[in-house]
């Protein structure tokens, strides 16, 4: 287990596969990763593509682990913006409107079982979508 | 085969305003000039369409005639004691204009998606104002450009080629003629082409704002290193913005999400003010989706606020932190919500996206998202530059006109329009 900061923002490939549709297979590739520093990867004992749980005081999910192209940036875990990010923040604001979607304190593991959710998955199990 | 010039982008806030696109059989078949973002909207907007409205019926979607939707709407709507009225970043000013006469006169609370991404930074000009230029100023004279918590090679591609260090400007022309930095938590794709790249620790974007501007006055900074940067190399920078002709900061949301949020804006403000002692420096936001300027100006107008307007006193009321959309959804406060062109249950955090889909929703939208899933009304409109005009706001307040290039699907109509009807059916007219 590592201890990082967790950022959450845009990535180009978040940008692009939007367009192709929310529900499709792209988006859900290029969304639920999360790049990590190659060292973070080591310390993990982990390559590129294997599936972590990423923990906050707000929730859990498994995603793909990536070695990140915008390194080097060694405890600091990067997601782009969407679902599968969001299951890791918090509401509150502290009464300035934005909740705080950069810089939270996460655990990251290596994730013996489980899978990833898809976006219909995660619809049904964390909103209660029918 | 048609061809059309200077088509409009909708994607981001820079607004290209030079694409070329081909048509054949209403389908566009070749676009030039567009970044990977904008190509893949142009090239994939028609996938994921919804193509009816539709209602829930206990667990199901029925689909039904447009104004059968609308009723529904409006039944919604007014029987809400303190309904919401969100989105707006990725539509017309035309749409918006509707949307704020339905919240004044429903006593709604009406905002748009500023309010999670750059609301901060309007709260910080609010409280100490700004020194600000259109891009065309940036690409003619900046010889000093930073990029603060932004990566526009990712989320505005072509930022730098059409406005910033690629362009080629009346008087600045080369790449050679302007210095670059970037100031953020990862070497980006952004800090590989700057000059100077500073790696700031995250959460401490405050501390090496104010580090700057104690040394851009002269102050001596009694300590190794700020926010994990060397003091030689905040003097350093220093010293470029000092001495150069026309600087110019951009920051993204690196420093609106993070831990100080509109304290961070006012500590940048405070440093360009500092700046304009010495030199000409000017602050912009790097606005994201299309048109999220626009829906800060228009509400501006009408309302007298940016975003986050009130109405359920009966007279517009604004307080950011109290009628943000993330607080009125995480307080539970609201009851029925319309949703226009946005998908606030893919953008919120997880807690307020769950409340939200416990509360009567009506979205418009031209296709299918999360958001729609959990709605109890859907009501399918046309794009905005794509198949039907409108008047967008450029990322520094140029309002530019988007262009109709392709026909949309039978039935399908505007935001504008779909707008319209409900406030017509709501004034009982």
């Amino acid at each position: 287990m590592i201890k990082v900061i967790l950022i959450t923002g845009r990535s180009l490939d978040q940008g692009t596969s939007k367009s192709i549709g929310k529900f499709s297979k792209e988006y859900m590739e290029k969304l639920a990763i999360c790049e990590l520093d190659p060292e973070d990867l080591k310390s993990l004992g982990i390559k590129s593509g294997q599936n972590v749980k990423i923990k906050t005081k707000y929730g859990e999910i498994i995603v793909k682990a990536i070695e990140s192209k915008q390194a080097p940036h060694k405890g600091i875990a990067f997601m782009p913006y969407g679902p599968w990010a969001n299951l890791l923040l918090g509401s509150l604001t502290n009464s300035s409107g934005m909740p705080t979607f950069k810089g939270i304190e996460a655990d990251i593991e290596i994730a013996k079982e489980g899978k990833i959710m898809d976006l219909n998955e995660l619809l049904e199990e964390k909103i209660g979508v029918i | 085969m048609k061809t059309i010039n200077n088509v409009v982008c909708s994607f981001c806030g820079c607004l290209c305003d030079d694409i070329e696109v081909n048509i054949e059989n209403n389908k566009i078949v070749n676009v030039k000039n567009a970044c990977s973002l904008g190509l893949s909207k142009f090239l994939n907007y028609n996938k994921h369409r919804i193509l009816k409205p539709r209602i829930r019926k206990s667990k199901e979607f029925v689909n039904v005639s447009l104004e059968e939707a609308i009723n529904e709407c409006v039944k919604i709507l007014s029987n809400a004691n303190y309904p919401i009225i969100y989105g707006w970043s990725n539509t017309s000013n035309e749409a918006l204009r509707v949307g704020i006469e339905i919240a004044e006169l429903i006593g709604g609370v009406i905002d748009n998606t500023t309010s999670v991404c750059h609301g901060p930074t309007i709260i910080g000009v609010q409280d100490i104002g700004e020194s600000t230029s259109t891009l065309g100023q940036i690409k003619n004279r900046a010889d000093l450009i930073i990029y603060w918590g932004s990566n526009p090679l990712h989320a505005h591609p072509r930022h730098l080629s059409r406005y910033t260090a690629l362009s080629k400007g009346r008087f600045i022309k080369t790449r050679k003629e302007r210095k670059v930095v970037v100031v953020d938590v990862r070497k980006t794709a952004t800090a590989n082409i700057a000059d100077v790249f500073i790696q700031i620790k995250p959460n401490s974007d405050y501390e090496l704002l104010t580090a700057l501007r104690y040394a851009v006055n002269n102050g001596e900074i009694e300590q190794d290193e700020v926010a994990g940067v060397p003091v030689e190399k905040i003097e350093e920078l220093a010293e470029m913005m000092v001495s150069c002709k026309f600087g110019a900061l951009m920051f993204g949301l690196g420093l609106t999400m993070s831990p100080g949020k509109h304290r961070n804006i006012e500590a940048a403000i405070a440093l360009v003010t500092d700046l304009n002692k010495y030199t000409k420096f000017v602050i912009l936001p790097m606005r994201g989706h299309y048109n999220v300027t626009g829906a800060n100006n228009v509400t501006c107008w009408i309302t007298g606020y940016p975003f986050a307007v009130d109405f359920s006193k009966g007279y517009p009321y604004y307080n950011p932190g109290e009628t943000t959309i993330a607080d009125i959804i995480a307080r539970g406060e609201c009851d029925a919500a319309l949703i226009v062109a946005s998908d606030p249950i893919s953008h919120l955090p997880i807690e307020s996206a769950r409340k939200l889909s416990k509360i009567p929703i009506v979205t418009i939208d031209p296709h299918e998202t999360p958001t729609t899933r959990v709605s109890r009304v859907v009501i399918p409109s046309s794009y905005v530059g794509i198949e039907c005009e409108g008047t967008a706001y450029r990322m520094d307040g140029v309002p530019l006109r988007l262009k109709k290039i392709v026909d949309p699907p039978d039935g399908i109509i505007s935001d504008e329009e779909i707008l319209k009807m409900i406030l017509s059916k709501l004034k009982g007219d």
